[in-house]
């Protein structure tokens, strides 16, 4: 059956008209990012100026924006990478070598992702100090890694699952040892699923902000906290802020739209599919 | 070599010993365990050959999350027990003193309120409006896949950046553009976070967390049976009926899952209260987290600061049990 037209001209409308304002705190910030610091201030508010990048080059002496985004970019990634190769094992051997514990080992994995970090907060902190990790880039590595491996595998688990075990068996056959078969046949198998396993990670450690806040600072803090410390009322650095911002935000939206759906699988641990 | 019971809870299952314990021929050809013992025996075997020492695969992940949890749970455990300021020289084992004086702090029934206005407020807004959207994306319209970018938009934003671009560009008294609005409409500005904190923050959490609601919603959409739709309207169910007989029963159970994620992380929040109010003012926007955080890290009262940390672990991990078995179901 045919649908009216003007069901979906109505439809496209209210969509669009969402959209918009979901959006709109975003654009507007966008656009702050390429004003002067008048402009940004200005009422009424200026949709059409005269664009600049200068407060592009200010962030960079306000708030070290390229050391924050390194900071960010190492704990992210290095994070990432390590929890892969952590988890993959596991994943690896609850998937085709499953036990009567495998389940319970899983939902354990599970309910620790759901610890609340401030209640932990006064001993990490303290063991931090004691450790020296205080405001350090390993540090606060060590922490991100920890809080997304249950994450990790079980999205790995679960994309493992998806791989028939036969072929495994076959590069057993073969002489593949376990180790092998994992990096040689399994891995490349199940590769659009770890991708997106570690683009998830990626962008949760990016924006993670709890940790970052409480136990780095100048040295090791990432782009969540150089944001942050535009919070202190020193004057009204909109422009400069809305181009931080905009900086640090950029990046990780394209990663998570290239992962949409994969962000619900991770997310929901497999409870919505 | 281990028995295949041992891998598969399911083959271990008793099957009746007898024909007549079924009662009916029907019965012995639905019982599962029978149609699936010979599937199960196989795919068994071909497991179990390998010999693989799981536990030298399993020991990095699963030593390292033990580490994590049990250390520092132990160490908040310890630390609450005892009267230790960093500031003063430490007193030692004091008992239940630091429970006694959170549970008797006249703040803590403001704090727990506020922490529960909170999460009730954020689920609800993000949940109708997350239900909303999800039914319009879920019909096609032009252009479609970009506006649903757009809408995706705001999870994807560190939470630091969403609160301060609400504070500072959207919200402020006099230069924000709401002000500007009302003002342009005739209207006095509103000062957010002074005279409304709590709506103010309850706004922005909910701008980040709709698309989530959405994004989960509409994935679990996708999933409904459009011949069921399609059969309904032919018996004349108008698109409310249809949403209230067919949609909404089938959302029930992802509604259910958001729910209760939503909470373990609206019971953590944060950030957007530091760099907006700082938990005021007085109280009015100090949540559970936060009142931790600032006698932790501010008052550097480590046994009461632990003190409230047991309280948060506890109130998530109720939720977080409803959570896990919700996801056992699944597994």
């Amino acid at each position: 059956m045919r649908e009216r037209i003007a069901w979906v001209l109505a439809r496209t409308a209210l969509g669009w008209l969402v959209a918009g304002v979901m959006a709109f705190p975003v654009f507007w910030m966008a656009l702050a990012a390429f004003k002067t610091e008048l402009d940004a201030i200005a009422s009424p508010p200026l949709l059409f100026f005269t664009p600049t990048l200068e407060n592009f080059a200010e962030m960079q002496q306000r708030v070290d924006y390229l050391a924050h985004a390194w900071n960010s970019i190492v704990v992210a990634f290095g994070s990432t990478i390590l929890a892969v190769l952590i988890a993959a094992p596991a994943a690896y051997s609850m998937a085709f070598f499953p036990t009567r514990r495998t389940r319970s080992v899983l939902l354990w994995m599970l309910s620790t992702k759901f610890m609340p970090s401030v209640g932990v907060l006064v001993p990490i902190y303290l063991l931090l100090i004691r450790a020296g990790l205080l405001d350090t880039r390993t540090g606060l590595l060590l922490i991100t890694l920890l809080a997304n491996l249950p994450l990790v595998v079980w999205m790995l688990y679960s994309y493992f699952k998806e791989v028939p075990p036969e072929i495994l068996e076959a590069a057993r056959m073969d002489g593949a040892r376990p180790l092998q078969q994992l990096r040689f046949v399994l891995l490349p198998l199940a590769a659009p699923g770890v991708a997106s396993t570690a683009l998830l990670a990626v962008i949760l450690s990016w924006n993670e902000s709890f940790w970052c806040i409480n136990v780095t600072a100048v040295n090791a803090g990432t782009l969540a906290v150089a944001i942050a410390s535009f919070s202190n009322p020193e004057g009204l650095f909109w422009a400069k802020l809305s181009a931080a911002s905009l900086a640090s935000v950029a990046p990780i939206m394209v990663f998570g739209w290239l992962t949409q759906r994969q962000l619900v699988r991770g997310l929901t641990f497999g409870a919505v599919k | 070599m281990r028995k295949a019971a041992d891998r598969d809870p399911e083959f271990a299952l008793p099957i009746p010993a007898r024909l007549h314990e079924y009662g009916d021929v029907q019965s012995i050809n639905d019982d599962p365990r029978l149609s699936a013992a010979p599937a199960v025996a196989a795919r068994g075997r071909l497991r179990a050959r390998p010999r693989v020492r799981t536990w030298v695969l399993m020991a990095p992940a699963v030593g390292l999350l033990a580490i994590w949890m049990i250390v520092p749970l132990g160490l908040t455990i310890w630390y609450s027990l005892q009267g230790y300021n960093l500031l003063y020289p430490p007193q030692g084992f004091v008992g239940l003193d630091n429970y006694e004086y959170l549970l008797t702090d006249p703040g803590l029934p403001v704090v727990i309120w506020n922490t529960i206005v909170l999460v009730v407020a954020a689920c609800v807004v993000t949940i109708i409006l997350g239900t909303l959207i999800a039914v319009l994306f879920d019909q096609p319209f032009y252009g479609r896949a970009i506006a649903r970018l757009l809408v995706v938009a705001p999870f994807l934003v560190m939470p630091t950046v969403s609160a301060l671009v609400w504070k500072n560009l959207l919200m402020h008294p006099v230069y924000g553009l709401f002000a500007w609005i009302n003002r342009w409409l005739g209207l006095t500005p509103i000062d957010w976070f002074a005279d409304y904190p709590m709506v103010a923050i309850i706004i922005i959490v909910a701008w980040e967390w709709t698309p989530f609601v959405a994004l989960i919603l509409l994935t679990s959409l996708q999933s409904l049976d459009r011949d069921l739709v399609e059969a309904a309207r032919m018996d004349g169910a108008g698109p409310i009926a249809n949403f209230a007989f067919i949609t909404l029963p089938h959302l029930a159970r992802p509604i259910v899952i958001v729910v209760m994620l939503e909470t373990i992380f609206f019971l953590a929040i944060y950030a957007e209260i530091l760099v907006t109010t700082v938990g005021g003012p007085g109280l009015a926007t100090t949540n559970l987290p936060f009142s931790i955080y600032s006698r932790a890290l501010l008052a550097f009262d480590v046994g009461g600061a632990s003190a409230g940390g047991i309280l948060a672990i506890v109130l998530a991990t109720v939720v977080t049990f409803f959570f896990v078995r919700a996801v056992a179901r699944q597994l």
